[in-house]
């Protein structure tokens, strides 16, 4: 049992949980003058006579409960759950029987790490209004570009346990509004919810890295790599594009569903990784071949699923011009996801019928899930039409993008950079093409979307290399020899997934 | 006594034993193996890259018997495996020094 304490991982992790722990204790023991005494418990009694305002005098309240867009949200929160189990089949699939365990711990370690790292500070970094560092626009108005958020109310998720004096309201029922540069509304959806529907993404974006780096990477050094990566690279980036005042968003770039911050964060962040770190032993002249392609089949399946959450729950993040939540942007999001996912899983196996003769049901399950790649960030901004044309798009070049791996030889054990990378990036693009609303599409949006892309895979590469070289310098990133070579599940986690009896 | 092993392709297991059981043999054991000889192995493809598979899976069963009767199945293995293409298998005859039921503790060509 004390062997654990030898790994260093493990030691830094347990300083950091014990850590966030004392500071929770220490929020929560701070009692806020407000709850102390109800103000005037007579006001709302002598109230009862009277005709109630026609909009509510509590601020926190503004608008209604929109409860056609709580109930689509919290399905899709649950639906974007349900890809973690997905990923974690569809990369488990894909690695050697030994290291299945290990590939399934990587991705679903991602919830109880991130979740915690979220309610602890995260949503705070990418989401709080008040900002953190924030520069002036340059427009002369006073609009600032905010680089990062910070609400001393939002540690831990305080703000949405107090009970405000005024109404004795819950302030997990408080109403998030969705802004952009025309304005603001409120959305009808609890800021509660929008939170935990933003978890899910935060949980699933550093699973997506892992498979660039499968069968070799250190349990611990990972855990350590998923908090730190979540609080430097995608906090920060989620708040540029999807935060009211992030400046990617106040510029006018367009990503849906998280082409830039989840798709190309986590591809750019692989390509990092494989770079700094050792290649499996034996690769590229060894072959690894997938141990179980119906496990990443079924995978594949389940991704596609979740996957409708993924972008037709996300018109909530866009501006007001995406209300309700469930309402027309979300219906097209959802068409769009089909479509292209469909349609990507079609144009890869004719690719690769055509190039290397044999369309296989690996390949069926890598388009569709390229084509829900590419069409993330595009989901609600694109009508079905071109829904069709990104998907079939999306699936032949992430198919020619994952070949580029045997040129230029880099072990990436499960093609992360040539799906997630290059397709995130791709649709990043196209979306400034092809989008109908809120702006056309065309040169000038095409221009802004390079500089998104650009924006945000630079500081997702540049930033993984500092996390990677950092961990793996330290306390080192990778297993070694013999471990490699018994199987990870065995030595790291003391499992074994397949028995003869 | 006789040991016969004999490595055939995967189909004809069921073909094989239910001959041997006519012809009065009533016991063997069998085992899932990969192998190769001089069939070569196949060209697998995941996400456009090919991988050489040298390693053809093969069924090898294993049957003891007296000496007198090896010619037999030996005869009766041969009929039922063979299909004329490279790849059918090998029989391996060897001797066997000792054979001992587990149950009754018999020895030799009791216990087969």
């Amino acid at each position: 049992m004390f062997r654990i304490l030898e790994s260093r991982a493990a030691v830094l992790g347990a300083c950091w949980i014990i850590l966030g722990l004392v500071l929770t204790s220490t929020l929560w023991a701070q009692e806020p003058p407000a709850l102390a005494t109800p103000a005037e418990p007579a006001a709302p009694a002598a109230a009862l006579n009277e005709t109630p305002p026609a909009t509510p005098a509590v601020p926190h309240l503004a608008g209604t409960y929109d409860t056609g867009s709580i109930a689509w949200l919290l399905v899709s929160a649950a639906l974007v759950f349900f890809m973690m189990p997905g990923l974690a089949l569809f990369y488990g699939g894909m690695v050697r029987a030994k290291n299945l365990l290990n590939m399934f711990m990587c991705v679903m370690v991602c919830v109880p790490l991130v979740c915690v790292q979220w309610i602890a500070y995260g949503y705070n970094l990418a989401f709080a209004v008040p900002s953190a560092i924030s520069v002036d626009a340059g427009k002369n108005d006073g609009t600032k570009f905010s680089y990062l958020g910070w609400d001393p109310g939002l540690l831990f998720f305080k703000s949405f346990s107090e009970v405000t004096p005024v109404d004795g309201a819950n302030s997990y029922g408080k109403i998030v509004t969705s802004g952009d540069t025309t304005g603001a509304a409120p959305t009808g959806v609890p800021e509660l919810l929008f939170a935990m529907f933003q978890m899910m993404f935060a949980i699933i974006t550093p699973a997506l890295i892992v498979g660039a780096i499968a069968e070799r990477v250190k349990f611990g050094a990972w855990c350590l790599f998923v908090v730190l990566w979540a609080t430097f690279i995608y906090d920060p980036v989620a708040h540029w594009v999807w935060n009211v005042n992030g400046w990617l968003f106040q510029k006018g770039v367009l990503d849906f569903a998280g082409g830039t911050v989840v798709h190309l964060l986590a591809g750019v962040s692989a390509l990092a990784l494989i770079l700094i770190l050792p290649k499996r032993r034996g690769y590229p002249s060894s072959q690894f071949l997938p141990h179980s392609i119906g496990w990443s089949l079924m995978g594949a399946g389940m991704l596609m699923v979740g996957w409708f959450g993924f972008n037709a729950g996300s018109a909530i993040a866009n501006g007001k011009d995406y209300l309700p939540t469930a309402g027309a942007v979300a219906v097209m999001a959802f068409a769009a996801t089909a479509i292209a996912g469909s349609a990507a899983g079609g144009s890869w196996i004719l690719a690769e019928w055509l190039v290397a003769g044999k369309p296989t049901s690996l390949g069926l399950g890598s388009g569709i899930v390229a084509g829900l790649v590419v069409i993330t960030p595009c989901a609600g901004h694109v009508s079905p039409g071109s829904a069709l044309i990104i998907g079939l798009i999306g699936g032949v070049a992430c198919f020619f993008a994952v070949q580029a791996k045997q040129i230029i030889k880099y072990d990436d054990s499960l093609d992360v950079v040539g799906v997630h990378g290059a397709g995130g990036a791709l649709g990043a693009l196209l979306v400034g093409w092809f989008a109908v609303r809120p702006v056309t599409g065309g040169g000038s949006q095409l221009s802004l979307q390079v500089q998104g892309v650009v924006a945000t895979g630079v500081f997702a590469f540049v930033g993984t290399l500092i996390l990677g070289l950092l961990i793996h310098k330290t306390i080192g990133f990778t297993v070694d020899e013999s471990t490699e070579e018994e199987g990870l599940d065995v030595k790291i986690h003391g499992e074994a997934a397949y028995r003869l009896v | 006594m006789k040991k016969i092993e004999a490595v055939i392709r995967h189909h004809k297991l069921d073909e094989l034993k239910t001959a041997l059981v006519k012809a009065g043999f009533h016991g063997m054991t069998v085992t899932e193996v990969r192998g190769f000889g001089r069939q070569k192995g196949h060209k697998e493809t995941y996400r456009g890259a090919e991988y050489n598979v040298d390693f053809v899976p093969k069924i090898k069963i294993e049957i003891t018997c007296a000496d007198a009767a090896a010619t037999q199945i030996i005869d009766i293995i041969v009929t039922v495996a063979r299909s004329g293409q490279v790849g059918d298998g090998k029989i391996f005859v060897s001797d066997l020094s000792q054979v001992i039921r587990i149950r009754t503790g018999e020895t030799g060509d009791a216990a087969l």
